[in-house]
């Protein structure tokens, strides 16, 4: 039987005990067979010492079987890593940060207890997937829209939790949040924003209550386990318009980026899009690629005039009233026009809902509300899997520029051509980049992933630039970077652990925050 | 690596197995399967656009590259590509597929097989 760290063979037999007679025997995993299943598919550290497995995983029907896992867990000081659907894939899957941890698996809390599409909310248990809540709101014929990620087998719970985002107005998803029911540490149930209030009828209408406003000290955090969370949904709009604005010189990027960003600032474009390269996202082309190499600009922009082919293209999607997103391109196209050269393309537009025959011919449904897997399409067909190293950079031409030089440096590193990673807005005023790194069943192609990875975190930070979410094997390295004054924010989220979680019981070294038992060993 | 590869060959050997001496799942089990695989299967493995496990297996020549139309898979493959994942594909938890709707998911995927 593997063992959490500190903790007796003792112990652990009766905390095992005390969990089955919570939760029944049937959903207390301890065989490795069992565990085992819990170890992150993705795992940058497949196979190596390192690799945090856990000792046992525990999967709860309700609230009060969560607080009994945590009383328990407080008396033995087992430390438990706690998973929505446990898809979080990239960023760790059902693993725990810290081998040994007892996994708290909410897949069983999977009800979807209110959805409203008058006031557009909903009210879930952790376990619900996107895939489930689609399917409950077309089942009941709910005029509403979720926000799904790419891919749809996550939970919405969890996902806003992690801040993650999306594609459509609702794309910033821990935006959308409103109220939560969260288990503390010390096995206290406690609700956040008008959830405080007993018998409140706007707890997912009204954010924030009364006093300081704590919903989002449970995001990416080790503070609590939540149990129920209330989000925004988005009215089902009448219709969707999309359009594609091309540019042709490398420098047209500048103001391409600087329009845009007004059009996102100031509410016209409510969508996520992404800045696309056709010079570098395009199929490998041997008269292409040398040019490419050579970074050589007037090169590239002769290729691309000679091919046809722009240098920069801006898909912009547009969703609400039909006479309204068509009205907004127009608007988009006169402001993009003041680039010289600039063009523009009609794209996919669509009035709702959709007849099952248009969308059997859409292949990327996500952006218009409806889960999906087709992203995991674009992987390389051997793909074994990837990590995501997301930094947050400025909505500026110039940052695009850099980050693009150094991806594809990156990228070249690696040995797999060109620069292939989106530039996407899918929070407010800022660009995020997801650059994939595959990982392999390979421990020594691993290592050197996780070298260069490591590079790359110090490469993003000496430009200003910090990752938005990590894999659990980045948290400390990342947590590392945002040091402003030594290290005065870590300070403040140790002095609220140490207070909130005094037995260190919750995620221990979640987004690189230890408890002070552990603090030592991990510094 | 060189183990991972062991492990896909083993996997493919068992897909060519038969199922000689399997008793054939009954109906119950195979309509209860039907709607297992519709929530954890199809959204990878089904028909239709942006399905990149069909789309993964039709790259590697495997015909019928949609698993419900499959006449040679064993219940043995399944349960191995379930619980141990294949390249992009993760390993499922026994809170997400139950090792009782795995057997529903081995009697729908194995009900055309030929004795």
């Amino acid at each position: 039987m593997r063992l959490p760290p500190g903790v007796t063979s003792a112990d652990f037999s009766a905390a095992i005990k005390e969990f089955e007679a919570a939760v029944g025997k049937e959903w207390v995993f301890t065989s490795d067979e069992d565990v085992d299943l819990y170890r992150d598919s993705y795992s940058p550290v497949w196979h190596e010492a390192e690799e945090p497995i856990p000792s046992a995983a525990v999967a709860p029907d309700g609230v009060e079987q969560v607080q009994a896992i945590v009383r328990i867990a407080n008396k033995y000081k087992i430390p438990l890593w706690t998973v929505s659907t446990g898809k979080n894939l990239g960023y760790g899957g059902s693993a725990p940060l810290l081998g040994g941890s007892v996994v708290v698996d909410l897949k069983r809390m999977n009800r979807v207890l209110e959805i409203n599409d008058k006031n557009h909310f909903a009210l879930l248990e952790p376990g619900v997937s996107y895939f489930d809540l689609y399917r409950y709101i077309q089942e009941h014929k709910l005029k509403v829209w979720i926000d799904p990620p790419d891919p749809g087998w996550g939970s919405p719970v969890g996902n806003c939790l992690e801040r993650g985002g999306g594609y459509t107005p609702m794309h910033d998803h821990f935006d959308a949040v409103c109220g939560m029911e969260v288990v503390l540490p010390s096995g206290e149930v406690m609700r956040t924003g008008m959830g405080a209030l007993p018998g409140s009828k706007t707890w997912q209408q009204y954010k924030y209550g009364f006093g300081p406003y704590v919903t989002p000290i449970f995001s990416q955090s080790s503070l609590g386990i939540v149990t129920k969370m209330g989000i925004w949904l988005l009215p089902e709009p009448e219709a969707y318009l999309s359009g594609t604005v091309m540019v042709w010189k490398r420098r047209d990027l500048i103001p391409l980026v600087e329009i845009f960003t007004n059009l996102v600032s100031s509410g016209t474009m409510r969508g996520t899009t992404q800045v696309i390269s056709p010079l570098w996202f395009g199929a490998p082309d041997p008269d292409l690629d040398p040019i490419r190499a050579s970074g050589n600009v007037e090169a590239l922009e002769s290729y691309a005039e000679r091919k046809k082919t722009p240098y920069w293209i801006l898909p912009l999607p547009f969703y609400g009233p039909a006479k309204i997103v068509a009205a907004q391109w127009e608007y988009a196209k006169e402001k993009f026009s003041s680039i010289p050269g600039a063009t523009f393309a009609d794209g996919p537009s669509y009035r709702f809902p959709l007849s099952a025959d248009e969308l059997s011919k859409i292949r990327d449904t996500v952006p218009l509300g409806i889960p999906s897997m087709q992203i995991f399409g674009l992987l390389p067909p051997q793909s074994q899997g990837h990590i995501g190293f997301s930094p947050i950079i400025p909505m500026s031409g110039e940052a695009l520029l850099d980050a693009l030089t150094l991806f594809d440096s990156i990228h070249r590193e690696l040995g797999a051509g060109g620069g292939l990673f989106p530039v996407l807005s899918s929070f407010p005023r800022s660009f995020v980049i997801i650059y994939l790194f595959p990982v392999e069943r390979d421990v020594e192609k691993n290592r050197r992933t996780r070298a260069l990875y490591r590079r790359l975190i110090k490469e993003a930070a000496a430009r200003g630039w910090g990752e938005y979410r990590t894999h659990t094997t980045f948290m400390g390295d990342i947590s590392d970077t945002y040091s402003f004054n030594n290290h005065a924010l870590r300070h403040f989220h140790e002095a609220v652990k140490d207070a909130v979680d005094p037995n260190g019981i919750l995620s221990p070294g979640k987004c690189g925050i230890w408890p002070k038992r552990m603090r030592k060993a991990s510094a | 690596m060189k183990k991972a590869k062991v492990g896909l060959l083993a996997v493919v050997s068992l897909m060519m197995a038969t199922l000689a001496f399997a008793a054939p799942p009954d109906q119950e089990q195979i309509e209860h399967g039907h709607k297992v695989y519709d929530k954890w299967c199809f959204p990878c493995h089904g028909t239709g656009l942006g399905k990149p496990g069909t789309d993964a297996l039709a790259a590697r020549g495997q015909k019928p590259a949609v698993l419900e139309e499959r006449t040679d898979l064993t219940g043995p493959a399944i349960k191995q590509f379930v619980r141990h994942g294949v390249l992009f594909m993760p390993m499922f938890r026994k809170t997400e597929v139950s090792d009782a709707e795995l057997d529903a998911i081995v009697a729908y995927l194995t009900r055309n097989n030929k004795p």
